[in-house]
């Protein structure tokens, strides 16, 4: 299948992208994001209850920028633009680093769009904050996997259990619940203030993002929530699979590329030994390593995003690529950052951690790379 | 899954090659062929290779770019079909390598109209096989130390010197050689020439052996060699910047007169995979090690990432810096395939101790042949250690290093 020759990055594609890098760059400068995640380590990780703190007027220009609706099909209010307008998006995201539930809900409407949902998706597009409450305590990230039970009550349906590792819950307005039934999976989206939801926030390492534990305690859903009806839930999930994967690659990779860029800078001004210690091929090589695997993670997950739309046989082998790529970047872009900094990278005071710890947040979800491979290689042997 | 969409004229043009080289693939030959055009060491395979290469070149799929008057077939932006091509239908190499690669495209920027006429016609048609004389005993990674004197007598110049590394040189009729004119200045001391090897007169081309045992390389002594000034490659100092057109050309980043042929990087990853399912572990196979399974997975993740840069290389919003990705290539094709031959000699097991010749051999001595093999491309054009100086200097903006 010939694919198109610019990867889907056409001239209003690259608009959307720069309009996006710019706002954020002007909007969340690093000081910003530490007077808002980590002005404090005590307030960070020893209060009872650990902050979510992020931008609700930021939040507001992406809605008006139209950000929440650009993957939204035209039919329900949306832009309609390419799965690779998204991933763009999200990878300006993590090179801000910047806490919003923009990503959770990019992540929700891929579902809700493959579950063709469209009065959800239509609240989307309006900016309701969305995230996927699909996994199960275990860990597992295999699509149908839940805690979550659906039970038939009345003429209705109520819902029972817990949803693990639910992203930035604390900022989201809907979350699309992945529950099992006799007859199979289904997917709901519930509004998080339904009479029965209880979110319970973790204590996590990363301070750009929230995490928490959301129990369903007999929460009663109609016709209106469903997004897929029981049976369809798995599909649906597998379905969506390679652009969530896609999505959080790309998050890697933009968090990857400040990392580079700040730590090489570093390394033209650090002087040690009458040079700066990007003179040293010890502190030399070791950035351009980074360089190569940021590019290879970078490159898979173009193409992954543009295999979505234009080869969808083919986008999970490269989705799976694209995130082990992405978290093999991060974490060797994460490991460099802190050590070439020495031991001010070591502190609270310099800014790496915070890249840092995002990464190693984006690093697990959905799958490691190990767990990406070992996916992989099955795949790589079915096409032999 | 090609790579970008052909225009009318290209979808023809790579039908064209398709239907061509399904039905002029030559016959196997009945002794072994080199995995690389370097490695070429003896007249039958040379012959062999050369007819094909003239085959091609005749047929339209090697100068394929180059302008009619310099014996090519005057089109635009084929090469590149016709080189995919010929890698995807897994025919021989293109023996003239150096010659495709480096000095027709250098010929063609810094050439007089005398020299692209005289020269370009029989190296496209491997008539006449070419090699390079840049690296000596005492300039390796730091080029522009090379010693090799040219002084100017009339409308002469001797040469005295010493080049090693040099690939093809026992069949080569030409050179293109960098030679220092002055010791006053390193860089602008240098002069570039195109210098007769066969036959000519105080030249000697003795073989070096490489680890592999192999010969296919070689030094090449020059003691007091007359070069015409009319074999000068542009001007007088100008030499290091004639010899950066070469480089750009030998390390991957510019298309050349013709390449393509030989085994591709995705059929090596599917080979890994077969030696892994049938090479016996315990009760099952090496393929059924999960350990396994994640290192053949990471090649492949390797070769999918060499293929997708390539395709993100031409969309400039995609790309952060215009030489970041160009410039990339060579340490990652020449470190793909050495890690990913290691992981064959791994995966073999035992069985990668047998070596060429040995019927017992898995794929008759292919993996440990390909690993030792594989330093040539990771120390030749600049080793890779140079290549990441040169990456975090001009794509970083690092200091350089010394």
């Amino acid at each position: 299948m010939a694919l198109t020759k610019d990867l889907g990055f056409g001239p209003d594609e690259q608009l959307v992208r720069d309009q996006a890098r710019k706002l954020l760059k002007d909007s969340v400068p690093v000081d910003k994001l530490r007077t808002l995640v980590a002005r404090d380590h005590h307030e960070a990780y020893e209060t009872k209850i650990q902050p979510a703190s992020w931008d609700e007027g930021l939040w507001k220009q992406m809605i008006e920028l139209g950000w929440t609706a650009l993957s939204v099909p035209e039919s329900a209010g949306g832009l309609g633009m390419k799965t690779i307008v998204s991933v763009a998006l999200a990878e300006e995201l993590g090179r801000v680093a910047v806490p919003s539930p923009l990503p959770a809900t990019l992540a929700a409407t891929v579902v809700l769009k493959a579950a063709g949902a469209t009065s959800w998706l239509e609240k989307i597009a309006g900016g309701e904050a969305a995230t996927l409450a699909v996994t199960p305590e275990s860990g597992s990230w295999e699509p149908g996997d839940t805690d979550v039970e659906a039970r038939a009550a009345g003429g209705g349906v109520t819902l029972h259990g817990k949803a693990s590792f639910v992203q930035d819950a604390r900022k989201a307005r809907l979350l699309v619940v992945s529950a099992k039934s006799p007859a199979g999976v289904a997917l709901y989206v519930v509004p998080v203030d339904a009479p029965g939801v209880t979110i319970t926030p973790d204590r996590i390492v990363d301070l750009t993002r929230d995490q928490a534990t959301v129990s369903f305690d007999g929460v009663a859903v109609d016709a209106k929530n469903v997004a897929a009806g029981e049976g369809k839930g798995k599909a649906v999930l597998e379905q969506a699979l390679p652009a969530i994967l896609t999505l959080l690659a790309a998050d890697a990779c933009g968090a990857a590329e400040w990392q580079l860029q700040t730590t090489a800078e570093y390394a033209k001004s650090r002087v040690q030994f009458e040079h700066p210690i990007g003179f040293f091929q010890a502190v030399k090589h070791p950035l351009v390593n980074v360089m190569l695997a940021i590019d290879r993670a970078k490159s898979l997950t173009y193409a992954a995003a543009c295999a979505v739309d234009e080869d969808p046989a083919d986008a999970l082998r490269l989705a799976r690529m694209a995130k082990a790529a992405a978290s093999d970047a991060a974490a060797f872009a994460s490991d460099r950052s802190v050590q070439l900094h020495g031991g001010i990278g070591f502190t609270w005071e310099c800014d790496v951690h915070l890249w840092f710890k995002r990464q190693k947040h984006t690093e697990q979800l959905f799958g490691n790379a190990t767990q990406q491979r070992a996916h992989l290689a099955r795949i790589l042997e079915a096409a032999l | 899954m090609s790579q970008r969409p052909d225009t009318q004229d290209q979808a023809e043009f790579r039908e064209y090659c398709r239907r061509w080289l399904e039905e002029n693939r030559p016959p196997a030959p009945s002794f072994r062929l080199p995995i690389a055009p370097i490695e070429v060491s003896s007249e039958e395979q040379r012959q062999y290779l050369c007819a094909w290469q003239k085959k091609c070149h005749a047929a339209g799929l090697v100068g394929t770019d180059y302008p009619k008057e310099y014996g090519g077939h005057g089109h635009k932006g084929f090469q590149a079909i016709a080189s995919q091509e010929m890698g995807r239908a897994g025919v021989p190499f293109m023996i003239n390598v150096i010659g495709l690669g480096m000095a027709a495209p250098t010929i063609l920027v810094h050439g007089t109209e005398e020299q692209k006429r005289r020269f370009l016609p029989p190296l496209l048609s491997s008539d006449e096989i070419w090699c390079q004389g840049f690296s000596e005993p005492g300039a390796g990674s730091d080029l522009a130390s090379a010693q090799t004197t040219v002084v100017r007598e009339g409308d002469n110049w001797i040469v005295n010197g010493h080049k090693v590394w040099t690939s093809l040189a026992h069949f080569a009729s030409w050179m293109i050689l960098l030679g220092r004119h002055s010791k006053a200045d390193k860089y602008n001391g240098l002069t570039y020439f195109i210098a007769p090897i066969k036959d000519a007169k105080g030249v000697t081309v003795r073989p070096l052996v490489k680890i592999t045992g192999e010969t296919g390389f070689n030094e090449v002594l020059f003691e007091d060699v007359i070069v015409p000034d009319s074999l000068r490659l542009d001007e007088v100092g100008k030499g290091w910047t004639v010899a950066m057109t070469t480089l750009t050309y030998e390390r991957g980043a510019a298309e050349g007169a013709g390449s393509g042929g030989g085994t591709s990087v995705e059929e090596y990853v599917n080979e890994l995979i077969a030696l892994a399912k049938r090479t016996r572990r315990g009760a099952g196979t090496a393929w059924d090690d999960a350990v396994v399974r994640d290192k053949v997975a990471q090649i492949a993740i390797r070769a999918e990432g060499l293929r997708q840069n390539a395709r993100r290389m031409r969309i400039e919003a995609l790309t952060d810096h215009p030489m970041r990705i160009p410039l990339q290539s060579k340490v990652l094709i020449t470190e793909l395939i050495q890690d990913l031959s290691a992981l064959g000699v791994e995966i073999a097991g035992p069985h990668a101790s047998r070596y060429l010749g040995d019927p017992g051999a898995p794929d008759g001595g292919h993996w440990p042949h390909a690993y030792m093999n594989s330093y040539g491309m990771t120390i030749a054009a600049g080793s890779n250690e140079i290549q990441r100086n040169i990456l975090g200097e001009r794509v970083l903006g690092l200091p350089k290093s010394k």
